[in-house]
């Protein structure tokens, strides 16, 4: 399949006061197929936000070369189909909401691209559904849990059929039912509308639950894999300032001690299960 | 001792108004000097708008808020007084730094409450070494710290008032894992050796069972539970309908016992976890191959 974001080499610092550059990335190279949902973590630093600032051209590399859908981002003219690609979601909610009105709002994008009015209307319908807010449309954005305005900032990207989501770290402020609802409605919209999703966040259990998890430590790329094989790393991701899930924290451990568990758990049910068959072949019997 | 006690406290945003909402509603609610308290509820559940009532930030619609014993609006001019008695740190703190050097914002609190140059000092450096920040930073500006390092200024500053009760308004939302450990480990140390009342707010199951002894859970503007924290995540069903969660240890645990395992019904944390089944499976604590 296409490749919606590709990174070659790129290598980027943030000018400091003596004209010098303060190197956040170390040449990252990373190609995004179109269709997937990557994680990508790191700790406060690693140049995770730094890079995803470069997938819908808002920094552009000092080195090396970023494409979006084929178009090179330091071509100035492209910018418009760029970010049109490539939508953001950021931390805050507060700071990405425009309107008074929730559909107005969500409508704000596609008339700044100039849609046709009707088009409009079904776009911001469309949209609204998608996130589960269509019954909120006529709200006034400010009265509306945080998880919700993650999920109205959502469907203002949406409803400029973007082809890619980056988010950073879109549920940090939430609740954890707003987490949850923020976290399901990324997944739908990459299972059943196929957007590329890549997701920045500092939780690991929500990394499980994506395909590719990509971690950062100082610039550079420390791991690129499925969850499963990222999450084996337990120790490495300690040292780096993460952590794992803790369904795997746990089954690590009991490891450790010398119980005798599969690798890779990821998931509660996983870990239930694993434990269950290790307490019964002890004898440790279900009552 | 109860350092806080609420009685009947409600609060009313744009009362007259068809904006009116009353964002907490009598609520009656104790807490004993020394404890560590974490704060749990979905958003708009009426967390800011209470523990914005321990120093005086809001003034109650009805009902009393009493500290260490006192009306807090008993007599208005006391009102600073409590300013400095209960320290409040906000989400995102480092939003709230303003000085030329990081001395000079940790020295803000303790210079207003009128104390000498030299207790300053000692405040300051206190304050400082207790959130991990070293000599040398004191004299940068705090705009050149990362992030991390402007929220432990900002923490700092709070603690250099030595505030007999401490409220910390989710402190590590956005941190990375490490910088998340570091903070609370530090605010722990800090409330075992000062002893002092703190109450931690945060979205974070997991870090209220590391920290916190005791759980305040608020819901639909008024006090759903206060307990121990094992009592309280032994209530998972209820905890979830609040739009909470519990530890996923805790839900792991749920789920041994769903297959029938006689395992205890209140597990809440990685030690406690790993312990319960290694003695299970008969490989006791300090039997780590």
């Amino acid at each position: 399949m296409e490749d919606i974001i590709s990174a070659e080499r790129v290598v980027f610092g943030y000018p400091k006061e003596d004209n010098q550059l303060n190197i956040v990335l170390r040449g990252v190279s990373l190609t995004i197929p179109e269709g997937q949902f990557v994680a990508v973590l790191g700790h406060n630093g690693s140049g995770k936000s730094t890079l995803a600032k470069h997938f819908n051209a808002i920094l552009v590399p000092n080195e090396g070369k970023v494409t979006v859908c084929g178009i090179d981002t330091t071509d100035e003219n492209k910018l418009y189909d760029i970010r049109q690609q490539v939508g953001m979601v950021f931390q805050n909610p507060d700071n990405q909401i425009v309107a008074t009105i929730v559909e107005e709002d969500v409508a704000f994008g596609p008339e700044n691209m100039g849609v046709d009015p009707a088009e409009i209307r079904r776009r911001v319908d469309e949209s609204l559904s998608d996130v589960g807010m269509t019954e909120y449309r006529t709200h006034a954005p400010h009265q509306l849990s945080g998880g919700q305005k993650q999920r109205i900032a959502i469907a203002g990207i949406i409803a400029m059929r973007p082809r890619c989501i980056v988010l950073d770290e879109p549920t940090a402020m939430l609740d954890p039912k707003g987490r949850r609802e923020v976290l399901s409605v990324i997944k739908r919209l990459n299972r059943e509308n196929g957007i590329t999703v890549v997701l920045i966040t500092h939780y690991m259990e929500e990394a499980a639950q994506a395909e590719r998890v990509v971690v950062m430590n100082d610039g550079e790329l420390l791991f690129d894999a499925p969850p499963r094989e990222v999450f084996s790393h337990v120790r490495e991701l300690k040292e780096v300032g993460l952590d794992v899930p803790q369904a795997t924290e746990l089954c690590w451990q009991l490891r450790q001690a010398g119980v005798d568990l599969p690798g890779g758990i990821l998931t509660e049910a996983e870990a239930v299960a694993a434990i269950s068959d290790a307490l019964r072949k002890k004898g440790v019997g279900a009552r | 001792m109860i350092a806080i006690k609420t009685e009947e406290l409600t609060y009313t945003y744009s009362a007259g108004t068809p904006f009116q909402k009353t964002a907490i509603d009598h609520v009656n609610l104790e807490i004993e000097q020394g404890e560590f308290v974490g704060v749990i509820g979905h958003t708009g559940s009426g967390k800011s708008t209470l523990i914005q009532h321990f120093n005086g930030l809001l003034k109650p619609t009805s009902g009393r808020v009493l500290i260490n014993g006192t009306d807090l609006w008993a007599k208005e001019t006391n009102l600073r007084e409590y300013r400095f008695k209960v320290g409040l740190v906000f989400q995102y703190p480092e939003y709230q730094l303003f000085e030329e050097t990081v001395y000079k914002d940790i020295a803000f609190g303790p210079v207003n409450m009128g104390l000498s140059p030299a207790q300053v000092d000692e405040r300051v450096r206190e304050a400082a070494n207790f959130v991990g920040l070293r000599d040398y930073h004191l004299q940068k500006s705090p705009f050149e710290l990362s992030g991390g390092q402007k929220r432990r200024v900002a923490i700092a500053g709070v603690l250099a008032m030595n505030p007999d009760i401490l409220v910390l308004d989710e402190p590590t939302a956005g941190l990375d894992p490490k910088g998340r450990d570091s903070i609370l480990g530090q605010i722990k140390r800090y409330h075992r050796e000062r002893g002092n009342t703190v109450l931690l707010v945060s979205h974070s199951m997991e870090d209220i069972a590391r920290y916190a002894r005791k759980v305040l859970v608020l819901n639909r503007s008024g006090v759903a539970m206060y307990d121990d924290v094992a009592k309280v995540f032994s209530r998972a069903e209820e905890i979830t309908r609040m739009g909470l969660s519990v530890p996923q240890v805790t839900r792991i645990f749920m789920g041994l016992r769903e297959e029938g395992f006689p395992v205890s019904e209140s597990v809440y944390t990685m030690d406690y976890a790993r312990e319960e089944l290694l003695s299970l499976l008969g490989k006791g604590a300090g039997n780590h191959a």
